[in-house]
């Protein structure tokens, strides 16, 4: 599967999909220190975000969340991707300060509405890796496949 | 190439900007590297949101002297290269710490000092050292029409709906960017067209169901709630209700349990003379009731245990309080003394404007936090659940600091601080 979307920051990446079943304010509701989602009304309370490809349905929250993202970079514990459905000032920003300051940081994907994870369907995506293309193409390997290589 | 194209090493590019020639040469490095940095970021916004062009702004406040780790401190310092400094009147938020009273810090000793090298580290910068969350209450602040950059949600608010300035919803590091630069992308809420209100909320209630100060907390919560990130109108209120104590707890409120970045209050606002004006004639808006039921629903969600009972500390001031509240606080305590920790945040500026209130205030055994705020410091210890006026504490404190809570008007809070046991008679009606 091959679809089309907007790189806002950042490059090629593959990494393991985690959806989000809700919104997450990086600020207050994910530990910079550890990865881990810490806001305790959320679903994926206690999940590991480091190094995935996260979808996040909303943004919310405080601004801070810019900060908590760079300072998640600075400790290598960010996700590898960020795949959005609106273009969020403040995680876009915390990635370009990212990429400023360390010279890396997780690539930011502005999804067309359209797109099966921004409907996600199907849900939820088990053991299913994603591949950003430079030229912005997403691609879905199931489980098991194994056509593209580790970044 | 795309308007929001980044080259390999993440950097963005000014593709799809129209840069004027001084505009250009910022970003070439002509001022040195951490204007150039802080042009990079701003364009990158610019072009994430579709902007064509950059505006000048005539000030900022900046939210990025918060301390959240040692990011925070990087970034301020490749800002600073060069000799970077800001090219527009900027004040400065709430830092983490009371710089001038150092040792009401309870936190570990490190994380103060880091949060005192991160606010000096603005000031070097040439930003003022104002450490408030209410930047509408120094002198200078801007008018209907002005273009500034002010992170800070209650600030960013306030701005948009009780000034009229216009500011899109800013925060760490473009804040600091704009205020170098003096440049922010030409979008949001700095045009006309995404000024107009979409949802229309009218309280069906009568006014005096509370306090106007409690309603102005429990409103701004429930409409931010519904609002997201959309402009709400509220109509059917008295103006006469309405002042800025009344504005600042609104928007603070709304702002926490939302993304509410402006508001209108038709009759009271100055882009809602009308409800026609607040809409800019839009006939799509929407229009949603406020009951007493709902109000009653927001208070027990900004509580996080039963109003009554034994009480640990008070806190008032959140956001920051104003000159005339404090004064109004100092006399309902008329020289009671406080049976708990009782607390007030405000600015140095507003202390240093009103040096009475704040003495007799502590004479009545009230702690004055000046820089920060006692949800983001550790400056108090509380054996018990505190009471607060502010639905933003209220939303944030049991999170930041594990506090329990109790949201109740402000006369409840000092009459409770001075009796040392919760006492409510706040809102009667809900």
């Amino acid at each position: 599967m091959s679809r089309a979307a907007t790189i806002l920051v950042g490059g090629e990446v593959t990494a393991p999909l985690k959806v989000l079943d809700e919104p997450l304010s990086f600020w207050g509701g994910f530990d910079s220190a550890t990865g881990l989602i810490i806001d305790r009304h959320h679903p994926q309370f206690g999940d590991r975000l480091t190094g995935l490809a996260v979808h996040l349905p909303a943004s919310r929250g405080s601004s801070s969340a810019s900060s908590v993202l760079v300072e998640a970079v600075r400790a290598h514990t960010a996700p590898a991707a960020l795949l959005l459905a609106t273009p969020d000032q403040i995680l876009l920003l915390g990635a370009l300060v990212a990429y400023e300051l360390y010279g890396r940081g997780p690539t930011v994907v502005l999804l067309e509405t359209s797109h099966p994870i921004a409907e996600r369907h199907p849900d939820p995506w088990p053991e299913t890796r994603l591949t950003v293309t430079a030229r912005g193409e997403l691609q879905l390997h199931p489980s098991g496949a194994r056509e593209t290589q580790e970044e | 190439m795309s308007p929001s194209s980044t080259d390999r090493s993440g950097r963005t590019t000014a593709a799809g900007l129209d840069l004027t020639t001084d505009e250009r040469a910022l970003l070439e490095g002509d001022r040195g590297a951490g204007t150039a940095l802080a042009m990079r970021i701003v364009c990158g916004l610019a072009s994430a949101v579709g902007a064509s062009t950059l505006r000048p702004i005539t000030s900022a406040h900046v939210d990025g002297c918060l301390y959240h780790g040692p990011s925070s401190l990087d970034f301020v310092r490749a800002v600073a290269a060069d000799g970077a400094h800001v090219t527009v009147p900027t004040t400065l938020n709430i830092g983490g710490i009371d710089l001038r009273n150092p040792d009401t810090f309870l936190g570990p000793a490190a994380e103060g000092e880091h949060a005192a090298e991160l606010m000096n580290a603005y000031v070097d910068l040439g930003c003022e050292p104002t450490f408030t969350c209410a930047p509408y209450q120094l002198p200078g602040r801007p008018g209907l029409g002005t273009h500034v950059a002010w992170a800070e949600s209650n600030a960013i608010v306030f701005a948009n709906s009780a000034l009229g300035a216009r500011t899109s919803r800013y925060g760490d590091f473009i804040d600091i960017c704009a205020a170098v630069t003096g440049l922010v992308p030409d979008a949001g809420l700095h045009l006309t067209e995404n000024r107009a209100a979409r949802t229309v909320f009218r309280l069906e209630a009568d006014e005096e169901v509370c306090d106007p100060s409690l309603l102005a907390a429990l409103l701004g919560h429930v409409v931010g709630r519904r609002t997201g990130e959309d402009i709400p109108a509220v109509v059917g209120l008295d103006p006469a209700i309405v002042d800025e104590s009344w504005l600042q707890a609104f928007g603070a409120a709304a702002a926490s349990s939302g993304g509410v970045a402006m508001f209108h209050v038709v009759g009271v606002t100055p882009e809602a003379a009308t409800l026609e004006d607040a809409t800019q004639g839009r006939t799509d808006t929407r229009t949603e009731a406020v009951s007493v039921a709902d109000l009653r629903e927001a208070l027990r969600e900004l509580s996080t245990v039963d109003a009554e009972g034994a009480l640990g500390a008070v806190s008032l001031g959140t956001p920051h309080m104003s000159a005339e509240r404090l004064r109004q606080v100092a006399d309902y305590f008329g020289g009671r003394r406080a049976a708990v920790p009782a607390f007030v945040s405000t600015s140095r500026v507003t202390v240093g404007e009103n040096p009475r209130a704040a003495t007799e205030l502590v004479s009545c055994g009230v702690r004055i936090v000046t820089d920060t705020c006692t949800y983001v410091s550790k400056v108090m210890d509380p054996r018990g659940p505190v009471m607060t006026d502010s639905a933003k504490w209220a939303y944030y404190a049991p999170g930041n600091q594990g506090y329990d809570v109790v949201l109740a008007s402000w006369r409840d809070c000092v009459d409770s601080a001075v009796a040392g046991r919760i006492l409510r008679t706040e809102p009667q009606g809900v």
